[in-house]
């Protein structure tokens, strides 16, 4: 462009500033369109905010007519009685319980799955066995539930005595099973982001690998590892329909896993499906015992996502 | 320095990637005692031959070798040698550090005694010797029990060095352990290897050329996966018999 005279650079010069006066005119269907996409975004953090609100407005006036001291207090947890309790312990003991034992199930297992994926597995068994892993967490859990009544229960009964026909275990067991992927695809994740010289570094010094996993590669992933269990309990104390179906509907305060349980949910589960009328105190027991399952997961989520977050800063 | 016997024999030694062939029958008796540098322009198979020789190379997928080494006469690649034992006598340090994350430094330095076959009573004097050979001790000794990942990259390569020679190797093998730090570590790594070589059979990569004239006593020049001359290091970088290699330090290609 050497030999452009002055006239001709400045006829550039106005196509150039008519250019961006049409810039100008679709800037105002950018904004429109941002808008519009902030809206969409909005809508479901107002929701979410909505509901937490709703939740938090419904069960504060559950505890104008039934202290803190007695609902934390008291072991007993009588609602729908004649002689009424509110020690809402029996839930939450029972969901503490299931889920300890679904984590019991999920954790070695998922682990164990995650270690073989990312440090034994060829990248064809990988291919192949990942997504296999991952359908697992796609079973409808209704069907989980069925299956923890219809088919675990029975087969639990035959080994163990005095198990109930609805028990803690067996839909411990089956939401472990639901959660083994949670794990073990969080883990993989995180043991895959360890960098090769880690363990290269420690098979030079003539460690050998199954060392070199437990030592090594690891505690390089704990945070990952961390994160996944817990966003993992976080499920399991809000699953629901497995529960539902096959814990029972008996509040019962025990860490034997062959009786009976109710969890935070599954009462939940029973109220609105039942007739209590609207605004009654049973009816707000509802709202109580929502707001302490959305706080308990909230808390645990909030933990996940703290340990995800240093493992993406690593 | 001219009496020398061979640490590490190698004949004949071939090694592939699947179907890529890196490496084309290299023949090169490797001094004890001594430092040897590799050179050559990248790609040129230097990182792979230095992985053959403490068997990592096989680690990788679809990796094969043929031919021979020989470590003090034995071959290394023998049915009857488990590479895992192999290895805490050719010992290795990589281009980038590595300290294992959740351990300390001091931790970091015991590492390879502690995961095979136990830390003896003496661990405090084995941590403070090898720290002091590593260069890193006054550094580093009066917080022993901070993460080995505290420190700055060029402690923490001379922090790998520390590791490496607890487990008191015969052979130490080095791929390009200066690419990853700062000058100043640099030239603090580079002495140490021109120290270390004078009780280990030092292997060290580097894409260098100075650094290698500076620290080695051997040289040798790779090229296309072939071995093109090796000699010592005062000859190979003043009066080269191969034009490759004159081409090459002259700064032609590469």
């Amino acid at each position: 462009m050497d030999g452009a005279s002055p006239d001709s650079r400045s006829q550039s010069n106005r196509r150039a500033l008519s250019d961006i006066r049409g810039e100008r005119a679709s800037g105002l269907r950018e904004r429109v369109i941002e808008g519009g996409l902030f809206a969409c975004a909005a809508a479901s953090v107002l929701t979410t905010l909505g509901i937490v609100v709703v939740l938090f407005m419904e069960a504060i006036p559950f505890f104008f007519d039934v202290s803190l001291l007695e609902f934390f207090g008291s072991t007993q947890w009588t609602p729908l009685y004649a002689d009424a309790n509110f020690g809402v312990w029996p839930l939450v003991g029972g969901t503490l319980l299931v889920t300890v034992i679904a984590i019991s199930v999920a954790l070695p297992f998922g682990l164990l799955a995650a270690i073989y994926l990312s440090e034994y597995a060829s990248e064809r068994a990988r291919k192949i066995f990942k997504p296999m892993l991952e359908i697992l967490a796609g079973v409808p859990t209704i069907v989980y539930g069925y299956f923890a009544l219809v088919f675990v229960t029975p087969l639990l009964q035959q080994v163990i005595p005095g198990m109930g026909g609805f028990n803690a275990l067996s839909p411990g067991i089956v939401m472990g099973i639901m959660i083994i992927p949670m794990i073990s695809s969080l883990s993989e994740d995180a043991l895959h982001a360890v960098p090769d010289r880690l363990r290269e570094s420690s098979y030079a010094l003539g460690i050998n690998r199954i060392q070199t996993i437990w030592y090594v590669t690891l505690p390089a992933a704990r945070s990952g590892i961390v994160a996944a269990t817990t966003l993992a309990v976080s499920r399991a104390i809000g699953e629901t329909m497995i529960v539902a179906i096959a814990a029972g509907q008996m509040a019962n305060l025990t860490m034997d896993p062959r009786e009976s349980v109710q969890t935070m949910t599954a009462y939940i589960v029973q109220l609105s499906t039942g007739d209590v009328p609207t605004g009654s105190l049973e009816y707000q027991t509802l709202f109580a015992v929502g707001a302490l399952l959305f706080l308990m997961t909230f808390a645990m989520n909030v933990i996940g996502q703290w340990f995800a977050r240093k493992v993406r800063n690593q | 320095m001219s009496t020398t016997s061979t640490k590490l024999s190698v004949s004949d030694l071939d090694a592939s990637y699947g179907d890529h062939q890196v490496l084309h029958s290299i023949d090169m008796d490797i001094p004890a005692k001594e430092v040897t540098a590799l050179i050559g322009p990248s790609g040129c198979g230097k990182s792979t031959y230095l992985r053959c020789l403490n068997r990592m190379h096989e680690l990788t997928t679809a990796a094969t070798v043929n031919g021979t080494v020989q470590l003090d006469g034995a071959d290394i690649y023998h049915d009857d040698i488990d590479p895992v034992l192999l290895r805490r006598h050719i010992g290795m340090v990589f281009q980038k550090p590595a300290p294992f994350p959740t351990w300390s430094i001091a931790d970091n330095v015991l590492a390879g005694l502690k995961l095979t076959g136990g830390v003896p009573d003496n661990a405090d004097e084995i941590v403070e010797k090898a720290l002091k050979g590593a260069a890193l001790w006054e550094e580093v000794k009066d917080k022993l029990d901070k993460p080995g990942t505290s420190l700055s990259g060029g402690q923490q390569q001379r922090l790998c060095i520390a590791r490496a020679i607890t487990v008191e190797p015969d052979v130490l093998l080095m791929d390009e352990p200066c690419s990853a730090i700062d000058p100043v570590a640099t030239a603090r790594v580079e002495n140490l290897i021109h120290e270390l070589g004078e009780n280990y059979t030092i292997v060290v990569v580097t894409h260098n050329m100075q650094q290698a004239a500076r620290i080695s006593d051997k040289t040798a020049f790779l090229m296309m996966g072939e071995l093109v001359e090796f000699d010592e290091t005062s000859k190979l970088f003043s009066n080269p018999s191969k034009q490759e290699t004159e081409d090459y330090i002259t700064g032609k290609f590469g």
